[in-house]
């Protein structure tokens, strides 16, 4: 098994807590009317919440080698592209 | 087990180890097996990342498209028991990573409990969705012949109503994608009966304790969607009117 | 140039144990090839009964043989029967299942008993898809087009739709598979730089299994839910997008072709090599190739849809983008031909195959680039050139590169010669069929004939006639490798571990194979393709089992 940072107990309490207060946040920030950006900043503390679940939860970070880091970006790049391509028609039909 | 794993010792190429009873005919080494299953776990969550990845695709659209109806659609969604469910899968991602180490270091009690806090953690979030299914079916959001969403006001247009046939997309979407969730939710909860069954039996020892590791993978994985789709579906608009 | 070896009968993963539950329950990667071998040969000859009757309704310009409803269920299933149950498991499903420990030099594949779980998944789907088929079918076209799936048909939409989900997952675990295998499990110097391209290309097609399959999977639930709910997700009447459900569709189902081709690439990368006695020319180009095809061939999907309502913005991306990925493709025709060159070229029924993968899938490819253009799409957009484009690169190509890997590694899988003059026949027979069947075709969907129309204005009829005639004549084809291969598995002549003195790992045991490939486990301290060593005149002899 991959080599862990001393104190791997501290660091799952502490990253636990940090998930619990990106929840909080997460309400929080809906609450206040910041139109366009809403969406943006729900996405972006969904996604700080999900990278320290795969880093540390799922011990991502501490991986023997780049592969299966290099599978989660390929799987991401490839969702990504799914959503900006087909953007890509939706977001244009009006144009014309 | 068919025959073709037991005969041809000759053939395996360890020939100084005493072999782990867990280790697999078929793998050099015990670093391999383990490597090995953990890539297989990861590779597998990707396609689940894929499967759900057509779900948000669809969603991404239509929220562009109906911004207003799922907007009114979302605000019907109770908010505290989204919200608890989401710390409530917070906190069973923490058990399950104690879990995983109480497994590593041989520490039998703390893995139990562990395993067992899952469970009670897991079941709760179930509760839970089952009680907001509930809700929903008795105000009538269940797409279908019995959908209602009349005379619902559009937020920021007074006197505009939201189309119920928009609407009813939000809630179509909302009840496949938690759903789907839920699903996976159930097959992880059957997953940890079983690691708990297995860690009862003292199957798990700091030199084999890949299955615990890869079903936590597993969980944290369904704890992840859940971290997109609370946020994506209950949080659309909640300002304050 | 096969070379026959009689010798006593070894133990071997055939003749160890004859019986059903030993099969039945197999975790070995070789029995279970051939459980898929089984499998995927009685669905090929389903698909093409629908192919044989939709080219006798299309002798005569009038609907005469069948009724409307009944041929749009003989395309549709056609389609459906050729495109899951065939091609997508074919050459992976058999040839890679059988060949990819060996070429590694692994025991089994990393994961033995899922491998097991993936065929069952694929039986499971397939009875139901038969049960489909004999119980009214379903008659959306293979594509299964919303609204008209969700709303409209009468067919049995569902029971498909959940059929093909369930063969699905065969696919993605065998994906699962293959890379997990080709990661952790090769044998010490068997690094990538030596690895087999029929390695690559099956890592390559393994990525699209892994990333492309569970979005068909999620939207054919959602064809299902949408068809049972009446949910209106794909619904325009109740605010739904149909063009959706062909983002989402076509998002699979085109680097689904690449699935289908990039494995028949594989194939004919070993033979040319082989039967030319040669490296193959420029192994990294053909290496790297084989992902960049795997990944470009995400970014194009919605060129299926350049008529069907999409912005004009997106249909130009999406056209820029084809002619990209027709690159890597490219690279691989030009290293094949580069390899040729100055060859000692072999002309055994396998390297016949090969070479009429090259021209009949260069064919199909640069018609593709015809179909890439917008203009000339907008023009032959669901004709009968859209059909023969395909089936240049499917039949053509991905059939004739599984027929050619069928016939290159029986003396392997089953430690009998198949017997060559009847095996070159067949491929000459297979070649000549295709291109009287298809060809016209070509010209057909130029000049206007419509796909998935039953009767067709009289001035088409002669060129349907002609492919009609090739298509008896390719069924011909196909049915001599049945035959032969089954006759040579009692009266063939016993193969030697290395019938052909190719390269590769898997030609070093014994022809059939032991059940766990190796008497010890091979150490790898040469290139790939190393015929110059294997025709020295002073081989060194690594030890050849058997």
């Amino acid at each position: 098994m991959s080599e862990h940072s001393s104190s791997p107990l501290r660091t799952y309490i502490m990253i636990w807590l940090t998930l619990l207060a990106g929840t909080a946040l997460t309400v929080y920030a809906a609450t206040l009317d910041l139109r366009p950006f809403n969406a943006a900043i729900a996405l972006v503390i969904a996604s700080t919440k999900a990278l320290l679940v795969a880093l540390f939860f799922m011990h991502l970070r501490h991986a023997s080698d780049k592969l299966l880091k290099l599978v989660v970006i390929t799987t991401v790049f490839f969702l990504l592209i799914l959503l900006a391509l087909s953007m890509a028609d939706y977001g244009t039909r009006l144009w014309s | 087990m068919p025959d073709s794993q037991t005969v041809d010792s000759q053939a395996l190429a360890v020939p100084n180890e005493i072999h782990n009873p867990a280790l697999l005919h078929h793998f050099a080494t015990e670093q391999q097996q383990r490597d090995s299953a953990s890539l297989g776990m990861w590779i597998f969550l990707s396609t689940e990342v894929m499967f759900f990845g057509g779900l948000f695709c669809a969603y991404l659209i239509y929220r562009l498209k109906y911004f207003a109806e799922f907007s009114a659609a979302s605000k019907t969604l109770a908010l505290s028991l989204g919200a608890t469910n989401t710390a409530v899968l917070i906190c069973s991602s923490l058990t399950v990573v104690l879990a995983v180490y109480a497994s590593q270091h041989g520490k039998r009690s703390m893995l139990l409990i562990n395993l067992v806090l899952t469970l009670i953690l897991g079941l709760t979030f179930l509760g839970i969705k089952a009680v907001e299914y509930n809700e929903k079916f008795e105000k009538h959001h269940v797409p279908g012949p019995s959908f209602q969403f009349d005379h619902v006001q559009v937020a920021g247009h007074p006197g505009q109503y939201a189309d119920p046939r928009h609407a009813q997309i939000f809630f179509a979407l909302y009840f496949i994608m938690t759903g789907l969730h839920a699903l996976h939710m159930i097959v992880g909860v059957g997953i940890f009966l079983w690691l708990l069954h297995a860690a009862w039996k003292g199957r798990f020892t700091p030199d084999y304790n890949t299955p615990v590791e890869i079903g936590g993978l597993y969980w944290h994985f369904v704890d992840i969607v859940w971290i997109y789709l609370f946020p994506l579906l209950y949080l659309i608009d909640r300002h304050p009117s | 140039m096969a070379t026959e070896n009689p010798q006593p009968e070894r133990v071997n993963y055939l003749n160890k144990d004859y019986s059903l539950a030993s099969w039945l329950l197999t975790t070995d990667h070789k029995r279970i090839a051939l459980l898929y071998l089984l499998s995927i040969t009685f669905f090929f000859f389903i698909g093409g009964f629908f192919a044989l009757l939709i080219r006798l309704e299309l002798l005569t310009p009038a609907g005469d043989l069948v009724q409307a409803d009944t041929y749009n269920k003989l395309f549709t299933m056609h389609g459906q029967v050729m495109v899951f149950f065939f091609l997508i498991p074919s050459i992976p499903a058999v040839l890679g299942n059988f060949l990819v420990p060996l070429m590694v030099g692994a025991k089994d594949l990393a994961f033995p008993r899922i491998n097991l779980l993936s065929w069952y998944l694929y039986i499971i789907g397939g009875a139901m898809m038969l049960h489909c088929i004999l119980t009214g079918s379903v008659d959306t076209g293979w594509t299964f087009y919303t609204p008209f799936s969700t709303a409209f048909s009468n067919t049995k939409v569902i029971e498909a739709g959940l059929a093909i989900f369930v063969a699905g997952f065969s696919s993605i675990l065998t994906g699962l598979n293959f890379i997990v295998t080709i990661h952790r499990m090769r044998a010490p110097g068997m690094t990538w730089s030596r690895l087999p391209l029929f390695i690559w290309a099956h890592y390559a097609t393994s990525i699209i299994q892994i990333l492309g399959t569970p979005v068909i999977a999620i939207t054919l639930v959602l064809v299902v839910a949408e068809r049972a709910l009446h949910l209106g997700i794909f619904d325009p009447k109740l605010g739904g997008d149909p063009l959706l459900f062909q983002h989402l569709f076509w998002f699979y189902s085109h680097p689904a072709v690449y699935i289908m081709i990039l494995p028949s690439m594989g194939v004919v990368t070993e033979i040319i090599a082989c039967f030319s006695r040669k490296r193959i020319f420029g192994y990294h180009f053909v290496a790297l190739s084989s992902i960049a095809i795997a990944v470009f061939g995400f970014l194009v999907w919605a060129h299926h849809m350049f008529v069907a309502g999409i912005s004009v913005y997106a249909a130009l991306v999406f056209s820029i983008l084809s002619y990209a990925v027709a690159v890597p493709s490219a690279v691989k025709v030009f290293n094949w031909t580069a390899t040729l060159y100055k060859g000692s070229i072999h002309y055994d029924a396998p390297m016949l195959y090969a070479f009429g993968f090259l021209g009949l899938f260069t064919m199909g490819g640069l018609t593709g680039l015809f179909l890439a253009c917008l203009g000339v799409d907008v023009h032959v957009h669901d004709t009968y050139f859209v059909i023969a484009h395909f089936h240049y690169i499917m039949v053509g190509g991905a059939v004739m590169g599984y027929l050619g890997g069928m016939h290159f590694w029986w003396p392997k899988i089953s430690g009998k010669l198949y017997p060559e003059g009847w095996a070159r026949l067949a491929a000459l027979i297979v070649f000549i069929g295709f291109n009287l069947t298809f060809f016209p075709q070509f010209i057909l969907g130029y000049l206007g004939m419509p796909r998935r129309y039953y009767q067709y204005p009289p001035e088409f009829q002669v060129l349907n006639v002609l492919s009609t005639a090739g298509a008896t004549i390719l069924g011909v084809g196909y049915l001599l490798p049945l035959i032969y291969f089954l006759w040579s598995m009692r009266y063939g002549k016993p193969a030697s571990g290395n019938p052909w003195n190719a390269a590769g790992l898997e030609w070093k045991t014994a022809s059939p194979p032991p059940t766990f490939n190796f008497d010890e486990e091979p150490v790898v301290t040469w290139e790939a393709y190393n015929f110059d060593e294997l025709d020295a005149p002073h081989k060194q002899e690594v030890p050849v089992a058997g």
